[in-house]
């Protein structure tokens, strides 16, 4: 019984440490076929268009009722405090230096990487990624490296309209809903924001990109080699829910280890 | 006595508990079709793949001009993958590009042809597989036969010496199957490229092999013409051409 539990443990993992290096190998392996020849200019801006482009919409609609939530929970807050003007700066902080990097990153996960994952799931189970072996095209530079360029270009981008968009809904709650001096809210926010907090969400969001889309995309590359989730559409459909929720877990993580370092 | 072009010597491949190949010997040679023939499930897939390195043996040697393939350089390796193309059995085609972009891939991403030089040479496979016309349309717009007939023409793209065929004429009516099979036999006489297809078409397929193999329990038991196969008097092969056997095995 002892024996046998130790084996399972011992197995379990052996396979988790090769599913990590199997997902290293795939992340260096992709972000080295960025620079190899000829380059994939029109797959980048094809992806670069899926995964920012149709992304805007989702994201100035999160941004905007963020900030206009953030907006009315900070003004009913610093009012008991006397201090309801430096709602700007609440908003903006919070903003650009958490919520921004991470709910971009997580919508962006629900809506391109889930996508990303299923796309490549099925290539891999209709036998395309094996057609591109068999025609002498890697298929880690075909399919990974211009989604993570892509992402790369998108998630900073998409950051900073989420940020900036959240800072004008807040506005429209404290300053145009609760009667906030406007100038005074804008005061607030180009005091209080330094060029720290921008680098330190940019660079947020840049981690968030390389591990959204190499967790997405090994997910769905490697679909053939996961065994719970069932084969065939099954098998699909439980690498893209792995997909999104390790994507989900992976940036809250780092989340918490970059604010870690920065502080 | 001629040499073979690729050649099996003692292959063998596991999954876990199933022993796939067992000891596959197998000789298959340069500018004749050779066909695979076997139960489902026998490894001829397996087999197929193992050609093209898309599957790696767990012990024996795979060997291509006498040459053992799976310690080629990588330069050589990639090298002599050029030499091939696979039409894989439900035709692997890219439901998100249209059928231009399809044919045209293997040249778009490994050659330097200009744009004008692959358009030309895609739009003359497509006029000799009398797929003109659905340039712009999506695999999943396409009949069976006419998927069958863009993965030739992909295959071909690339002026191929080797093809691989795995089931070329899975899922389609007889009409249509007989229609691959003559494709097949034409176009390898056109091209003069060496085939070796994976098929359970009996007697069919035999019209168009020049050697037939049949793998059983993870070995070659029969290697010759078609003649010989139709006249063998070993009762696995005889039974497997007449479709006798305990059905309880399947």
């Amino acid at each position: 019984m002892i024996i046998k539990s130790v084996e399972n443990f011992g197995f379990w993992t052996t396979q988790q440490i090769e599913n990590v290096g199997r997902i290293f190998i795939f992340l260096f392996t992709g972000l080295f076929h960025i620079f190899t020849f000829p380059l994939q200019i029109f797959k980048i801006i094809e992806h670069t268009w899926f995964i920012g482009t149709k992304s805007m919409v989702v994201i100035m609609l999160t941004g905007i009722f963020t900030g206009m939530v953030l907006g009315l929970q900070g003004y009913y807050t610093l009012i008991k405090f006397g201090s309801e003007g430096m709602l700007g700066s609440a908003v903006a902080l919070t903003l650009i230096r958490e919520l921004g990097p991470v709910l971009t990153a997580i919508m962006i996960t629900a809506r391109a990487g889930s996508a990303m994952a299923a796309e490549i799931g099925v290539m891999r189970i209709s036998e395309q990624i094996d057609a591109l072996e068999t025609m002498n095209i890697n298929p880690v530079r075909f399919i990974f490296s211009p989604r993570i360029v892509a992402s790369i270009i998108s998630f900073p981008l998409l950051t900073a309209l989420f940020d900036v968009v959240g800072v004008v809904g807040g506005y429209v709650t404290g300053s145009l809903m609760l009667g906030i001096n406007g100038g005074i809210y804008i005061y607030r926010v180009n005091e209080s924001v330094v060029m720290a907090d921008i680098t330190g969400g940019f660079l947020k969001s840049l981690v968030f990109a390389i591990v959204v889309t190499t967790v997405c995309c090994s997910q769905g590359y490697f679909t053939h080699l996961q065994t719970r989730g069932g084969f065939g559409a099954k098998g699909v459909s439980f690498s893209t829910t792995t997909a999104v929720v390790n994507s989900c877990v992976m940036i809250l993580v780092f989340d918490y280890v970059i604010t870690y370092l920065l502080l | 006595m001629k040499s073979p072009l690729i050649e099996f010597i003692d292959v063998k491949k596991s999954f876990g508990s199933n022993h796939v190949m067992q000891g596959v010997n197998l000789s298959i040679y340069e500018d004749e079709t050779t066909v695979v023939i076997g139960k489902s499930g026998s490894g001829k897939s397996v087999l197929l793949k193992h050609i093209i390195g898309l599957m790696h043996h767990d012990s024996g040697k795979v060997l291509f001009k006498g040459e053992e393939i799976s310690s080629m350089p990588r330069k050589k390796r990639e090298e002599f993958k050029l030499n091939f193309s696979y039409m894989f059995q439900e035709n692997a085609l890219f439901d998100s590009m249209n059928i231009y972009e399809n044919i045209a891939l293997p040249l778009t991403e490994t050659s330097r042809f200009s744009k004008q030089e692959i358009r030309k040479k895609v739009e003359m496979r497509m006029e000799q597989l009398e797929i003109q016309g659905t340039s712009n349309k999506y695999p999943a717009q396409l009949s069976g036969g006419m998927k069958k007939r863009v993965a030739l023409a992909r295959a071909l793209i690339t002026e191929p010496s080797i093809v691989l065929f795995d089931e070329p004429t899975t899922g389609l009516d007889p009409v249509r199957k007989n229609g691959v099979h003559a494709m097949i036999k034409s176009y390898q006489q056109m091209f003069g490229f060496t085939a070796v297809i994976v098929s359970h078409e009996i007697p069919d397929i035999f019209q168009i092999a020049q050697r037939v193999a049949m793998i059983e329990k993870g070995k070659i038991i029969f290697q010759g013409s078609a003649e010989e196969i139709m006249k063998s008097d070993l009762n696995e092969v005889s039974n497997f051409i007449n479709g006798i056997g305990d059905f309880m095995e399947y």
